[in-house]
């Protein structure tokens, strides 16, 4: 079933395109809704499948393997591709009940659907150039969205965005093309039995340079300063899609690269990996609890928190692996139900300033409640999914004898939780420092945080399914050789 | 001829780092081509050089040696294309910028636009007196 692989590629661009023809709003809205709800069920069956049948791989054009563009679904691929939907149908139901008629006029869901089409299409790609062109594509679209609109602070957040994102672009291109000068591949199945024949220093040095474009792509230290200059400058129903998606595709990235290529030296690659993870797990944290307002604080935790998926990757063992993959999945649910909350107290209260704000708890006991289940679940309390997430990271680094990155994410739980409370008691307890008239909280913007809370309250609940295909995913990854036959057609 | 390709990517690099590190967005701009030449350059030299070899394969598989590598030349053309886009987008972009911010100087451009005071105990006490 070769098309169910190239599904959630042409959902999005077909209803992406329709967006751009049709150009009545109304029409606009329902082509925004129905297209993500077919992306998550297109998702869903491509994960039933992977699941059932094992890797599956598609040659476009029939050309064979090594030579034409391949797409592949594992479970890591499968996986990501499903929360992609489950984040993109979540962003357009608030999108919808947001209304914000401007925005919309000008795109919003054509550009929303493009974004989502260059995301699938880097999860599922098997090519390393082709990689770069999905990046592209997801750029492009990210570009106008940050800066739909036309905001002052979107334009100052949207400069810096596009030149660290073309810097990136320049360092990913570079390293495709020396590695490509090294082995003579660039399908990525192929290029696994090939390293192995080049040198050991320039196969290092060549995984610093991926590791420093995909760096950059999923702000890990040093190169983390961007996110937060940016992403808090557009409205939630775009920075929330960003926040879930783009720092994940970085990090999917990531976790392909140095699990499938450079595998042969990882005392040094990998253990670079656990400083950087160390690093941006703890400047995070500790940034975003110097932070006075509520966007750019939340930017922070998600620079701080992709630490965690790097952790897994250090260690490299099945279960910190696994420990990754849920880590990432349970990330782009909680991250962007905090962004959409974030977007509705500013609706409330007019401001993200934590100062200005306070007084929710009384007028709105159940947006409280709302707020302190995806918080918990960041901070990593059970029962919620970012507890499972934290539990196995951290079982793993205690079976990999990795006590000085335990201790630092154990660290940063907490320290997350002491952000989080923080949060808490601005917003919400602290009597506000000048009186507001509690208006109603329109039931279609609660609708969107409370399913993305009750998903991270489910997942924690009933962590076995999710956690059972992050192994599945992790054993994959571990064993290049089924993605290899998979892609090849023959083990070599 | 590699040597001097080399000696070529990394002038190009040199230059195309320096200008990207100005704090003018034009000047950005223009370092960002510069760099995306070298980067094509340097994929063009990794893909091995050689003056006019023929891409050609005979109908029966056997290869016309000496042959030269079209994969380089198909790659760099995708990366022509997408640099000319993105350039594109940052000129209009840069465009905006200067019409709304009055500045095309980065260095101008704050990281946000009010500055936020992180709450401390002391704002609580103050805000508790007003």
């Amino acid at each position: 079933m070769s098309w169910l692989l190239v599904l959630p590629l042409l959902i999005p661009l077909t209803t992406g395109i329709l967006c751009l023809v049709v150009a009545s709003r109304p029409a606009q809205r329902v082509l925004g809704l129905v297209g993500a709800l077919g992306l998550l069920a297109a998702a869903i069956t491509l994960l039933v499948q992977v699941n059932q049948r094992g890797i599956q791989a598609v040659q476009v054009g029939n050309w064979p393997a090594p030579f034409g563009i391949t797409f592949v679904a594992d479970h890591l691929s499968a996986l990501m591709v499903l929360i992609t939907g489950v984040v993109a149908m979540v962003v357009a139901l608030y999108a919808l009940a947001e209304g914000d008629q401007p925005r919309e006029q000008l795109g919003y869901y054509a550009l929303c659907h493009f974004l989502l089409f260059g995301v699938n299409g880097a999860f599922l790609t098997g090519d390393l150039f082709n990689l770069y062109v999905w990046f592209e594509v997801l750029l492009l679209s990210s570009f106008v969205l940050m800066i739909l609109g036309g905001s002052k602070a979107q334009l100052m957040g949207g400069v810096k965005y596009f030149a660290v994102s073309l810097l990136s672009s320049i360092l990913f291109l570079v390293a495709v093309g020396l590695l490509y000068g090294a082995t003579g591949a660039l399908n990525m199945a192929d290029l696994a039995t090939r390293v192995g024949s080049v040198a050991p220093g320039l196969l290092s040095a060549l995984a610093m340079l991926f590791l420093g474009a995909f760096g950059l792509k999923a702000a890990v230290f040093p190169f983390f300063f961007w996110l937060p200059a940016s992403y808090p400058a557009p409205p939630v129903m775009i920075s929330a899609l960003f926040a879930g998606l783009l720092t994940k595709v970085g990090v999917y990235a990531l976790i392909r690269v140095f699990t499938l290529l450079f595998t042969q030296d990882t005392a040094f690659t990998h253990t670079v990996l656990l400083w950087v993870a160390g690093l941006t797990l703890l400047l995070g944290v500790l940034l975003a609890l110097a932070q006075g307002e509520l966007k750019r604080l939340l930017s922070f935790q998600l620079v701080s928190h992709i630490g965690y998926m790097l952790m897994g990757l250090g260690i490299l063992s099945p279960l910190a692996l696994a420990g990754s993959v849920f880590y990432a999945l349970n990330h782009m649910i909680v991250i962007a139900a905090l962004f959409l909350l974030a977007g509705l107290l500013q609706r409330l209260q007019g401001t993200t300033v934590l100062v200005r704000m306070g007084g929710l708890y009384q007028s709105h006991p159940w947006l409280a409640v709302l707020f302190l289940l995806p918080a918990f679940s960041l901070a990593g309390l059970p029962p919620f999914s970012g507890f499972w997430a934290k539990f196995t990271l951290v079982a793993a680094g205690l079976q990999a004898g990795q006590y000085a990155i335990v201790t630092v994410a154990l660290l940063v739980g907490l320290l997350t939780l002491l952000s989080m409370g923080l949060v808490f008691a601005e917003a919400f307890w602290k009597n506000p420092p000048k009186p507001f008239s509690p208006s109603a909280t329109p039931p279609g913007l609660v609708l969107p945080v409370a399913l993305l809370a009750l998903l991270t309250l489910g997942i924690g609940l009933w962590a076995e399914p999710l956690l059972g295909l992050s192994q599945a995913a992790a054993q994959e990854l571990l064993e290049p050789s089924r993605y290899i036959e998979a892609v090849l057609g023959v083990s070599r | 001829m590699e040597i001097w390709m080399a000696f070529l990517v990394g002038g190009l690099t040199a230059v195309g780092v320096y200008l990207m590190l100005r704090p003018h967005l034009i000047q950005f701009l223009i370092g960002f081509l510069v760099l995306g030449n070298a980067a094509n350059l340097l994929i063009f030299t990794a893909g091995r050089l050689g003056s006019s070899f023929p891409p050609l394969v005979q109908p029966s598989g056997t290869v016309l040696e000496p042959i030269a590598n079209p994969l380089p030349q198909a790659l760099i053309l995708t990366a022509i294309v997408i640099g000319f886009a993105l350039a594109a987008f940052g000129i209009v972009l840069f465009f905006r910028a200067q019409a709304v911010l009055h500045t095309l100087n980065a260095e101008a451009m704050p990281e946000t636009l009010e500055a936020a005071p992180a709450p401390s105990p002391v704002d609580e006490v103050r805000e508790e007196r007003t």
